[in-house]
């Protein structure tokens, strides 16, 4: 029979590294910033693991660095590339004085309606559908193909299309952002369907859910992670397609402004107009993943 | 009160090969009445799933049929609460409004609900928690919300697929325990779903140990190591019992010869 005996439980100071504590024990490799106490198990978690804000930082400093040095070592012509004491001086300029007759206020006043028109139209239509095809096989066979046909397509492919059918107006310009953002909407919010379990499914039936309960009380719900990232996409596309929809027919807008401005080999407005336009987007960008962390907190968590 | 019927009930489902029949269930028969603790117990592949899902509604026998009282089945409903193995609470509501949910559905008051939410809760040790949100929660915990919010519209019936299967072997114990209590305080009958011979025999007042291809009852046992528990309280002395690991080796050599059977017969390898 084998004996059980009790180990002594471990005590403070026995054991432990060879290493005595009174000599600082030596680090190997170089770290980049301080490494935080991590959760036990996180320390050699999975690759790609903590915060990047800092690091971030330090690119776009070291990239306005490298474009600060080029364009003032007389590196680069000021025609390729002005320096950003010169665009900066532009911003100045066209914010107060204007550019094609507008002012950058104006300029920016138009193109924000345009995307964010198109954005909110594109919510109130693409979200529905995709979670219709997402539950009834009726919608997803009827919208399936022409969504799958077109999205694809560049936007420049079927602009002159909608100048021949709308014109040149307004709506052309509208519709064409939101033709954009609409395809990828609605397929993010089919995929959000499909991302409820069955056991969530099945759970409400068992307690009583109508079918149009199961849609709204879970369904919804559960497509709602899928659905903020679909938006996210989607407002991106919408900004790459602004300068698309603002190429024919415009007097104003950012993308106007870069198209015009190129056109007089203006290459500080055009960069102007191009951080102009990075920074609306990559702000909206910032808002919604605030608004997503706040309305889906359980979004990779389960 | 009424009782569970499943009368002569068959499953067949279309296999993988055309005009190829899988037969699920073979001529079930089996009465639950109120108060019972039936577990089915079976190697994989043996059908226990399917007859859950019978009973729950989500699926309908080939042949037979199922009665809750004098009431034949043919869909889920609220008088008939299911625990899943996992995945099926909602993480955008918090313990609370997962444990009403069901009674939102139904339209009961607010007020009301949360009342009998909080009291389910309360009989699932988790009246500190009402507020949190389900991913906050412990695996263990997780599974007394889902136990909470399958009593919130007071079933008949407890129909539990493997819950425990997702647990640590601790915490399982722990479950298991609160589980029986449950049953003693509300007395519903309890239809369980598990792989393991022990958690089978502690839990069962009734044993169905089930055979694969096609899906049937081989044996059945009357157990009492539940109760003794209930009386006792010490699952320990009940598990190390003589009589209970008796029992235990004869369901687990019954349950390895239909593993082996099933490993040793090349019709069924179709990966």
């Amino acid at each position: 029979m084998s004996s059980l005996k009790a180990l002594p439980a471990d005590k403070p100071g026995s054991g432990g590294s060879p290493m005595s504590t009174t000599h600082p024990i030596p680090r190997r490799g170089v770290r980049l910033f301080a490494k935080k106490p991590a959760k036990p198990g996180d320390a050699f978690g999975a690759p790609g693991q903590g915060g990047s804000v800092a690091i971030s930082a330090v690119t776009v400093v070291i990239l306005l660095g490298v474009w600060f040095a080029a364009t003032n070592l007389g590196w680069i012509k000021p025609l390729f590339l002005p320096s950003p004491q010169l665009v900066f001086d532009k911003f100045i300029y066209v914010s107060t004085e204007g550019f094609a007759n507008s002012t950058l206020l104006q300029h920016t006043m138009v193109s924000l309606s345009r995307v964010f028109g198109a954005f909110l139209l594109a919510c109130v239509t693409a979200i529905p559908i995709g979670v219709l095809m997402g539950v009834s096989r009726f919608a997803r066979g009827i919208f399936d193909p022409p969504i799958e046909f077109y999205r694809p397509l560049p936007p420049l492919a079927y602009l002159p299309l909608i100048i021949i059918w709308f014109g040149i107006g307004e709506f052309s310009k509208v519709l064409l952002i939101y033709l954009a953002i609409f395809a990828p909407l609605a397929i993010a919010a089919r995929a959000g369907v499909r991302s409820v379990s069955m056991e969530q499914i099945h759970a409400a039936y068992s307690m009583g859910a109508s079918r149009t309960q199961i849609v709204f009380y879970v369904i919804l719900k559960a497509a709602l992670p899928e659905i903020f990232t679909g938006m996210r996409i989607g407002i991106g596309v919408g900004w790459t397609t602004l300068v698309a929809a603002e190429m024919v027919a415009s007097t104003s807008g950012l993308g106007f402004m870069v198209l015009n401005a190129a056109e007089f080999l203006a290459s500080d407005v055009v960069i102007m107009g191009i951080i102009m336009i990075g920074f609306f987007a990559f702000s909206f960008d910032l808002l919604m993943r605030y608004v997503e962390r706040a309305l889906v907190p359980w979004k990779g968590k389960v | 009160m009424e009782s569970m019927y499943v009368k002569d009930v068959s499953v067949t489902f279309p296999g993988r090969r055309k005009g190829e029949q899988v037969h699920a269930l073979d001529a079930i028969n089996l009465t639950i009445s109120p108060g019972d603790f039936v577990v089915a117990l079976g190697a994989s592949g043996c059908g226990k799933t399917t007859l859950l899902s019978l009973m729950a509604g989500f699926t309908s026998p080939s042949k037979g049929e199922l009665l809750l009282g004098d009431m034949q089945i043919d869909g889920p409903g609220c008088d008939r609460g299911v625990v899943f193995q996992k995945h099926a609470l909602l993480p955008w509501l918090n313990v609370i409004d997962n444990a009403e949910f069901g009674l939102k559905l139904q339209g009961v008051p607010r007020a009301q609900r949360r009342e009998i939410a909080a009291g389910n809760l309360k009989l699932v040790g988790l009246q500190d928690f009402h507020q949190h949100m389900i991913y906050q929660l412990s695996g263990g915990m997780q599974q007394r919300v889902g136990i909470a919010r399958a009593l919130s519209c007071d079933p008949a019936m407890l129909l539990m697929d493997e819950p425990m299967a997702a647990l640590d072997a601790l915490t399982r114990e722990t479950i298991q325990e609160l589980l029986l209590h449950v049953w003693k305080k509300t007395n519903k009958m309890i239809f369980f779903i598990t792989h393991s011979v022990e958690e089978a025999l502690f839990l069962a007042s009734r044993l169905i140990v089930m055979s694969p291809r096609p899906g049937r009852i081989t044996h059945q046992y009357e157990l009492d190591f539940n109760r003794r528990f209930l009386e006792t309280g010490d699952a320990r002395a009940v598990k190390s019992s003589a009589d209970f690991i008796e029992m235990r080796e004869c369901i687990l050599s019954i349950i390895y010869g239909d593993e082996k059977a099933a490993q040793a017969s090349p019709e069924v390898i179709h990966v």
